[in-house]
């Protein structure tokens, strides 16, 4: 149900360790509803882990995105920006900033897949 | 090929060059020079966008629209949290009035005594409503009034103690112009969560309640329609730390003629005079929020203040304490005159009825439906009550599907998804206006549609059909927004 | 029902409510009146105050008497327009969403700009809000604001920006009534936005240009307010000149001036501004069966979604005035808004040449040398306040003494003429200010 490669948070983000890549899951998505519109940072800004990075806003509700780990902004989906509803349709395929991260110590105290299931259910 | 339908035409649609709705007064003195006296290059070149209609075009077009909407006179309104009562219509012909309509806001004190009459007269009623004497009608609707209310509770602080402290508390059932307005005063809001009874905790309060913390907002009753029983204690755990009580007076209406806020402490409230107090909505607006206070607060009250002097009624600009002005001019004068009407034609008595029989509606609402939907609070309510989607849920039936489905069966919906605090939530308020036979009527409706959930819920899923439009794609509209109307091109 | 309910009496449904805090007397009010009597009580009370019967009325400073032809009045009266809610049901709301489109469109043409809000409360709290605006989207506290912004349009912003921990500087205007662009200019260095009134308060028509390359230099952004819009008639709309946010009062439009409100306010700005702006906004939609219709739209900017990250906390608009306004641009329309705004123009310029006539050998002045569009400065009066109070005696109330607001304007009055001021009371005015 959710990729076993990816690390979860308890504020239902995704990373992808490999690549740095992240977005929201499937539960954020159904939670949300519709998804019309995203606000992402710039590239090259340096965050902290837990820092509001973003916002996903549906019709009727807004939630904030953040940052998994700390690090660097590297790169910045636009694509996905010009059409927010891929996210409802495939969430975990649907990247929004890639963070070279600062500190791997960091990644422990992340969620897998098994830990953020029993999170959602 | 499918020919548009002229009804559904804009204004711009129908516009034909050369038609004229507008009569002007004779044209009585010379056309003075527009060169040398505008300067170059701010001269309009013309207004291209605007459209040229025949009078009768446009009370077509605009009567056309009015068709399409549902007011309070259409049938029941039972908006939980905005007290849609019936909007007399001797307040409309009040507020037509040449002496009233006509006059100046800068016009010379002498020459305004009667409105200045009327403001001064609903200020004294308003205070002995809520037991809160210290009056002001500046404010432009209820949101207004909280900022109002919220920048007077920094200010008396600042003038008290020195600095206005950082903190203020509100509960997690309460409207969003409550954290907004203490946003817009310069303070950071701390969430109270409410307890399994639905009402204030009063742990957490006492838990979260610190010298640091500038006020409490509360609604009470509360958004659930219930009446915050444990008050008194709430406003002596505040006060004790040297913090002072906000009371939202959206839901004012259960309690006109029977309790004054002022009574339960209280330190200072706005009221809506759109709801409780009989003024349109005027389908988004206006309103009027007038904010009233213990006396503590009149120095800080909003420049100016109608006072009595030996000459008469004057506006008072000598207020050094004032927290300034919140608006241009006095206030709302069309809908202070029309509240004022309003208190006038019901005396006393008819007050403290409204508030009993908004409550009895409520309530009568609350015993005929609890077994068809889940009432998450089921014990006696104010003028207000509360239901949930959970036992249509089962159906796949949702609040929204309900809400709909009502609009089909002659009824506006209650509110819906507010407070947030219940999932699903169906907010029902009928107000005094409702006779028997139209809470009946309601009701009957209510049930046919729990019924139809278990039955037919394909039926209420495509809901409503019987309308001008159906349900709308939100989603587009929000993702690519289209906010007016551009010419077609070629 | 109580039976329904099982309760004994209605007081059992106020036990909730400590009994140490329920009402044991009847609220000390006056005895009801009947429909006849209460009218017959409200027309005397009417019946005290000045209005264009027993007065001529030259003053205007945020509100402006003008004629709004008479279905305007009978079509608000359509109580499926008045008694209804703001439209969060759009399938039953058409005629309220389609008509604020309208009017978002309206105002969008009127002012030369991108869009327009649904309204706001007045033009004061719209110039307030447009100014925290160009604060949030500069991410800068401080705004300068020109102090031939109206007085209480400037007291209502040192309000809120007090509250909000945002500076205000103040600039003053020249001799000739314009805005003061040199110290315009030092002051918005590092400033989030530049406030100016168009015409000014003192009805005076400022070049919006120079405000903007100003602002722009800064890196601030523009604001014009404009308090009589009947001025858009004949000047260009400040956002073809470049401002950046219109904040605007549309009183004028068909809102009477009813003792100072309702009135009708509204935010126009360029598109970079949307997600930024207060406000309701009406956008199109498309329904289940592929009609075109109406919908709020973009409500994550609002406070029952945003809470207090929200835009502003309003909620409460101004929804049925600016109906009426959009009644008032669409009845006036593309040849009859200009044609209105050159008729205010030459009654007041034939009133200036009037007064200026009769007053000379009285020392009394036009004040300031800068063209008007309907409202000018008088000067020269001695106590400007106590010529105004003289002229009561004569039926007119002959416009706003400034000593209150500006100090060393305290011989001058601010006049303003409207199409409503006929040539004959315009003339009686002259002679009066002459003594």
């Amino acid at each position: 149900m959710y990729p076993q490669t990816y690390k979860y948070t308890n504020d239902h983000e995704w990373i992808d360790l490999a690549t740095g890549r992240m977005g929201v899951t499937d539960y954020a998505q159904k939670q949300l509803g519709d998804i019309v519109f995203l606000e992402l940072p710039e590239v090259g800004k340096t965050v902290k882990k837990g820092e509001q990075i973003g916002s996903v806003e549906s019709v009727k509700a807004v939630s904030e995105i953040f940052a998994p780990v700390s690090g660097t902004i590297a790169e910045v989906n636009a694509g996905l920006a010009e059409k927010p509803e891929s996210i409802n349709h495939d969430a975990h395929g649907s990247w929004m900033v890639a963070i070279t991260p600062a500190d791997p110590a960091e990644a422990q105290d992340l969620l897998d897949a098994a830990q953020y299931a029993e999170l959602t259910k | 090929m499918t020919i548009p339908d002229h009804r559904d035409q804009l204004i711009f649609d129908l516009s034909t060059p050369g038609r004229k709705g507008y009569s002007l007064p004779a044209h009585d003195v010379p056309p003075a020079p527009l060169e040398g006296t505008v300067p170059d290059g701010l001269l309009r070149s013309g207004l291209a966008g605007f459209p040229e209609m025949t009078e009768v075009g446009l009370v077509r077009h605009y009567t056309r629209l009015s068709t399409w909407n549902y007011g309070v006179d259409t049938g029941m309104y039972p908006l939980g949290s905005c007290t849609m009562k019936y909007n007399p219509k001797v307040n409309e012909a009040a507020a037509r009035m040449r002496g009233f309509a006509e006059v100046h806001p800068l016009a010379p004190d002498e020459t305004a005594q009667g409105a200045l009459a009327i403001m001064h007269a609903l200020a004294g009623m308003l205070g002995e409503i809520t037991g809160l004497p210290t009056v002001s009608l500046q404010p432009a609707a209820g949101a207004h009034g909280e900022l109002t209310g919220m920048m007077m509770i920094r200010k008396r602080l600042i003038t008290r103690d020195g600095h206005p402290r950082r903190l203020v508390l509100i509960p997690d059932s309460a409207h969003g112009t409550n954290p907004s307005s203490a946003h817009l005063c310069g303070y950071q809001v701390r969430e109270i969560k409410s307890c399994a009874r639905g009402n204030l905790s009063v742990s957490a309060l006492a838990e979260a309640m610190t010298p640091d913390v500038a006020a409490l907002m509360l609604t009470n009753p509360n958004t659930l329609g219930m009446f915050e029983d444990e008050i008194c204690d709430v406003a002596r755990i505040v006060h004790e730390q040297g913090g002072l009580v906000y009371c939202d007076g959206a839901n004012m209406n259960a309690l006109i003629g029977k309790a004054r806020p002022g009574d339960f402490g209280m330190d200072i409230m706005h009221l809506n005079l759109h709801k409780t107090f009989s003024t349109p909505h005027g389908g988004g607006g206006p309103g009027s929020g007038p904010v009233v206070a213990t006396r503590e607060f009149e120095p800080f009250l909003p420049t100016p203040v109608v006072v009595a002097t030996r000459d008469g009624l004057r506006l008072d600009y000598d207020r050094p304490l004032s927290i300034g002005r919140v608006k241009a001019f006095h206030g709302n004068f069309g809908m202070i005159l029309r509240a004022y009407a309003y208190i006038r034609s019901l005396g006393p008595k008819g007050i403290r009825e409204s508030a009993e029989n908004a409550v009895l509606n409520a309530n009568y609402v609350r015993a005929r439906l609890r077994d068809a939907y889940e009432v998450p609070y089921d014990r006696v309510n104010m003028h207000e009550v509360i239901f949930s989607d959970h036992k249509q849920n089962e159906y796949g039936v949702t609040t929204l599907d309900i809400a709909k489905r009502l609009i089909d069966l002659g009824f506006h919906p209650p509110t819906i998804y507010f407070p947030l605090i219940v999932h699903g939530a169906l907010m029902v308020e009928p107000t005094e206006s409702e006779g028997l036979d139209e809470l009946d009527r309601f009701v009957e409706a209510m049930l046919q549609i729990a019924e139809e959930a278990r039955t037919n819920p394909d039926l209420l899923k495509k809901a409503p059909v019987t309308t001008r439009r159906s349900r709308f794609d939100e989603a587009t509209a929000a993702r690519k927004p289209i906010l007016k109307w551009t010419r077609p091109v070629g | 029902m109580l039976e329904a309910i099982g309760v004994p009496s209605i007081d059992a449904l106020f036990e909730p409510v400590p009994a140490a805090v329920r009402l044991q007397r009847e609220l000390d009010l006056p005895p009801a009146l009947s429909e006849p009597d209460l009218t017959a009580h409200l027309g005397a009370l009417a019946g005290q105050n000045a209005d264009p019967s027993t007065h001529a009325v030259f003053l205007g400073a945020g509100a402006y008497r003008h004629f709004a032809p008479s279905f305007i009045d009978q079509l608000l009266l359509r109580s499926e327009f008045y008694t209804a809610y703001t439209p969060y049901q759009p399938e039953i709301a058409q005629g309220t969403l389609q008509a604020i489109f309208e009017f978002q469109t309206l105002v969008s043409e009127l002012m030369g700009t991108d869009l327009a809000n649904a309204s706001m409360y007045d033009g004061s709290t719209a110039m307030t809000e447009a100014a925290m605006m160009a604060c949030r989207l500069t991410k800068r506290d401080r705004v300068v604001v020109a102090r031939s912004v109206h007085p209480q349009y400037r007291e209502v912003l040192d309000t809120y920006a007090k509250n909000l921990g945002l500076s205000i500087v103040e600039v003053g205007y020249l001799p000739d009534g314009t805005l003061d662009v040199c110290a315009l200019a030092d002051a918005a260095k590092g400033a989030a936005g530049v406030v100016f009134q168009y015409p000014n308060f003192f009805g005076v028509i400022e070049d919006p240009r120079k405000a903007v390359e100003v602002a722009r230099a800064a890196g601030a952004l523009s604001v014009a307010v404009v308090a009589e819009p009947v001025a858009m008639g004949l000047l260009a709309p400040p956002g073809s000149l470049g401002v950046d946010i219109v904040a605007a009062e549309l009183q004028a439009f068909g809102v009477p001036v009813g003792y100072g409100g309702p009135y009708c306010g509204v935010i126009a700005a360029s598109e970079k501004c949307m997600r930024q702006m207060p406000g309701r906004f009406v956008g199109m939609a498309t329904d289940t069966e592929g009609r075109t219709g109406f919908v709020l739209t973009l409500a994550t900017r609002e406070q029952h979604i945003r809470r207090e990250k929200a835009t502003s906390n309003i909620c409460t608009n101004s929804g049925l005035m600016a109906l009426a306004a959009t009644m008032f641009m669409a009845a006036y329309g593309k040849e009859g808004l200009p044609e209105l705004a050159r008729l205010n123009f030459d009654k007041a310029h034939y009133a200036e040449a009037a007064i200026r006539k009769a007053g000379a050998k009285a020392g009394v002045t036009l004040r300031f040398a800068a063209p008007f569009f309907n409202e000018f400065v008088i000067g020269g009066l001695g106590d400007a306040a106590a010529v105004q109070k003289r002229l009561l005696g004569s039926g007119i109330i002959a416009g706003l003494p400034l000593g209150r607001y500006y100090p060393e304007l305290r011989d001058s009055l601010l006049v303003c003429v409207t199409e409503l001021n006929r040539a004959e009371e315009i003339d009686r005015l002259a002679d009066g200010l002459a003594g």
